[in-house]
């Protein structure tokens, strides 16, 4: 039986990201699409690994340390800015908010 | 700079009247008159001791183009000034009475003092910048007093015309003012006379050096051409009957019509390079006088047949210095101006008298109830005519005595035109002066006072030949290229006594006793011929309205359609629609903008990446 290379990693990884990117473009739900982001984030994570793994070096698992950390402080300042946004307009429903033009 | 009164006198006036006297009649004509008189007092004095002018002062200096204000007082502008200050002068008194009455008395003098200015103006230049300068100016104010009485149609338009007309001469004058200029490098006459000698040269190596010598001739030859009526541009003169008689005997008849001859004498150096442009001049010039000589005939208006005589001696005039023969188109000017004037001052006289009625078959036997202005009216028509002893006969006489010796065919041409001149005036006598009164306001004509008496006495003094002695027009004119032959035959002599007197006798056989139009009625397709006066004026009209309107409306076209429609509007549509369809992507929602993103970046894959 054929092991487990770089090219399943990958695959995997790429699936991630397409739900990722399917969630934020069709999802309603502000939270929703917030997740749908950590989603795409973790599969970059994880095609790092992947590569760091084949190569040999810690430089890319290091590099999602780094990642992990920078994706904790964006969901605390995403949730606050959820919540500030609810408290504002009462919804979190991302249609309702087509606040981005002048 | 004392010649500068003879300028600074008239504007001064000019100033006033128009400035504070315009509803104060007796004072702008005292003002006015005032200044004319004193303005002719003082050119016969300068005249008279030959004072010289200053050097002149610096006016503009641009680049290496310079003008100075500088005025010339040689024997030319001398006899000018003096011929065309004192006919002024009669004029403006004569005014007195023929103007009484008018509401507009005190702007009809402030127009004059204008004219006046203008006209010494273009006498008293020391260059041609300055000469083009009065040379508009004129223009100006002969339109001014042309619709003078502006609530009248005809009288507006004719101002118009004559405006429009002169342009189209100015036009060329200006043209031919700046070829020079850039030929010889100066505008002072007196370079231009010290250079003219290599003026082939300089202009073929100039950077209009295709022009050839006698288009440059024939360029400032437009200005006189528009100024002084002749044949392509004649049209205007007639209508310019519509102003006042006076401004009529001043303007167009005495001095404005006469300053594009005096421009020809001014810059006869330059003409006398090209015999080419010459032959063209006089022929010009022979060709305006046989043609309004002819078309006088056919006239019915007092003031009219006085117009195309003039015409016709502007012809004279024009031709005389096609013949190389400035002196004799000078004196033959001088002598014009003052009987010239003398027969529309006699004609505004009797139109006075009639309470305006100008035509002449409803005149009849004014020779006994107006004495002094028959007898004014016969020593002008004399003088004309060019009865011996009488002013126009040395002058008209100097022209033909050249033209005999320079072109035959030119003098056929003007000794036939002297006969019709005699004709036609002789017509005019007969029936406006003698026989019976044919209507009402003739049958209760009197004479006018002595306001406009004294004009006509001065004026009917200067058309005797004695004023024009030998001696004294020999000594004004001598500087003068072109004098009239010294021997001549006895023959010629008994030729040119006998010319007048076969037109008066002719026109005193043809139309003694007649009531109506005696050419009318023998002869009524020639008459209809002479009267259409060939249909100049139709043919304006229609190069106007059939050729020029609608090139004008082909042009408007292109514009509208061509340069507003695709080119401005179209631009602006474009730039319209892409900005409404760009709209579209700018929606505001977060989604899309990320659905955008992504869409772009796989797009960037397939394409970039992959292929």
């Amino acid at each position: 039986m054929e092991s487990v290379g770089l090219n399943h990693w990958l695959v995997v990884s790429a699936m991630l990201f397409g739900i990722g990117v399917a969630g934020v473009i069709l999802r309603r739900n502000a939270l929703v699409v917030f997740m749908s982001l950590e989603i795409m984030l973790n599969a970059a994570n994880l095609a790092l690994v992947a590569f760091a793994r084949h190569g040999g070096g810690l430089d890319g698992q290091v590099f999602v340390f780094f990642v992990i950390t920078v994706a904790a402080a964006e969901v605390a300042v995403g949730l606050a800015i959820l919540v500030a946004l609810f408290r504002l307009r009462g919804t979190v429903r991302v249609s309702e908010i087509a606040a981005l033009k002048l | 700079m004392s010649h500068a009164f003879l300028l600074l006198l008239p504007l001064a006036s000019f100033a006033v009247c128009g400035l504070f006297l315009r509803r104060a009649h007796a004072r702008a004509a005292a003002v006015s008159t005032a200044s004319a008189l004193a303005g002719a007092a003082w050119a016969a004095w300068l005249a008279w001791t030959k004072a010289e002018p200053g050097a002149g002062a610096l006016w503009l200096d641009a680049g290496g183009f310079t003008v100075a204000f500088r005025m010339e007082w040689d024997a030319l502008a001398r006899l000018m000034t003096v011929v065309v200050t004192w006919v002024g002068a009669a004029i403006h008194v004569y005014s007195w009475g023929y103007m009484r009455g008018d509401p507009g008395i005190g702007r009809f003098y402030g127009f004059l003092s204008l004219f006046m200015f203008s006209m010494l103006g273009i006498v008293l230049a020391g260059n041609l910048v300055m000469m083009f300068l009065f040379w508009e100016l004129v223009g100006l104010s002969s339109y001014l007093l042309i619709g003078f009485w502006y609530e009248r149609a005809s009288a507006a338009d004719a101002g118009k015309k004559a405006f429009l007309v002169n342009k189209l001469g100015d036009f060329g004058f200006l043209l031919g003012i700046l070829v020079v200029w850039l030929a010889l490098g100066s505008v002072d006459f007196l370079d231009l006379q010290a250079r003219a000698p290599s003026f082939a040269e300089k202009l073929a190596a100039s950077p209009i050096g295709f022009l050839p010598l006698g288009g440059v001739a024939l360029l400032l030859f437009c200005g006189a051409v528009g100024k002084s009526a002749q044949f392509p541009l004649h049209v205007w003169l007639p209508d310019a009957m519509e102003g006042p008689t006076p401004v009529s005997a001043l303007i167009h008849a005495a001095t404005m019509v006469a300053a594009g001859v005096y421009m020809l004498c001014r810059l006869f150096f330059l003409f006398a390079l090209s015999p080419g442009a010459l032959e063209v001049i006089a022929w010009t010039g022979g060709v305006t006088a046989l043609l309004s000589a002819l078309w006088a005939v056919a006239q019915d208006d007092i003031k009219r047949i006085l117009a195309y005589s003039t015409l016709s001696q502007l012809g004279y005039m024009v031709m005389a210095v096609g013949l190389a023969s400035p002196q004799a188109a000078m004196f033959h000017l001088s002598t014009h101006a003052a009987f010239k004037a003398l027969l529309f001052l006699a004609a505004g006289s009797v139109i006075v008298a009639l309470h305006h009625e100008q035509d002449i078959w409803k005149m009849g036997g004014l020779g006994r109830r107006m004495r002094w202005t028959a007898g004014a009216f016969l020593v002008g028509m004399f003088a004309l005519c060019g009865v011996p002893f009488f002013a126009g006969a040395a002058s008209k006489d100097a022209i033909l005595l050249v033209a005999l010796r320079e072109n035959r065919a030119l003098f056929a041409l003007g000794a036939f035109t002297a006969v019709l001149t005699s004709f036609y005036m002789g017509r005019l006598f007969v029936a406006a002066f003698l026989g019976r009164a044919r209507g009402e306001s003739a049958a209760r004509a009197a004479e006018n006072g002595w306001v406009m008496r004294g004009p006509l006495l001065l004026l009917a003094a200067f058309s005797f030949a004695f004023a024009w002695r030998e001696g004294w027009a020999r000594a004004c004119l001598s500087t003068l290229a072109g004098g009239a032959p010294e021997h001549v035959p006895a023959a010629a002599h008994l030729f040119f006594f006998a010319l007048p007197f076969f037109g008066l006798f002719g026109a005193w056989a043809f139309y003694r006793g007649e009531e109506t139009d005696a050419l009318g009625r023998w002869f009524p397709a020639l008459r209809r011929l002479l009267a259409s006066k060939f249909r100049f004026d139709e043919l304006y009209l229609w190069l106007v309205h059939g050729v020029q309107d609608r090139f004008a409306a082909l042009l408007r076209g292109v514009d509208h359609w061509a340069i507003d429609g695709v080119g401005v509007k179209g631009l602006s549509l474009a730039a319209l629609c892409l900005g409404n369809v760009l709209r579209c992507f700018h929606s505001g929602s977060l989604q899309f903008y990320a659905f955008l993103l992504a869409a772009a970046a796989a797009a960037t894959l397939i394409f970039g990446v992959l292929r």
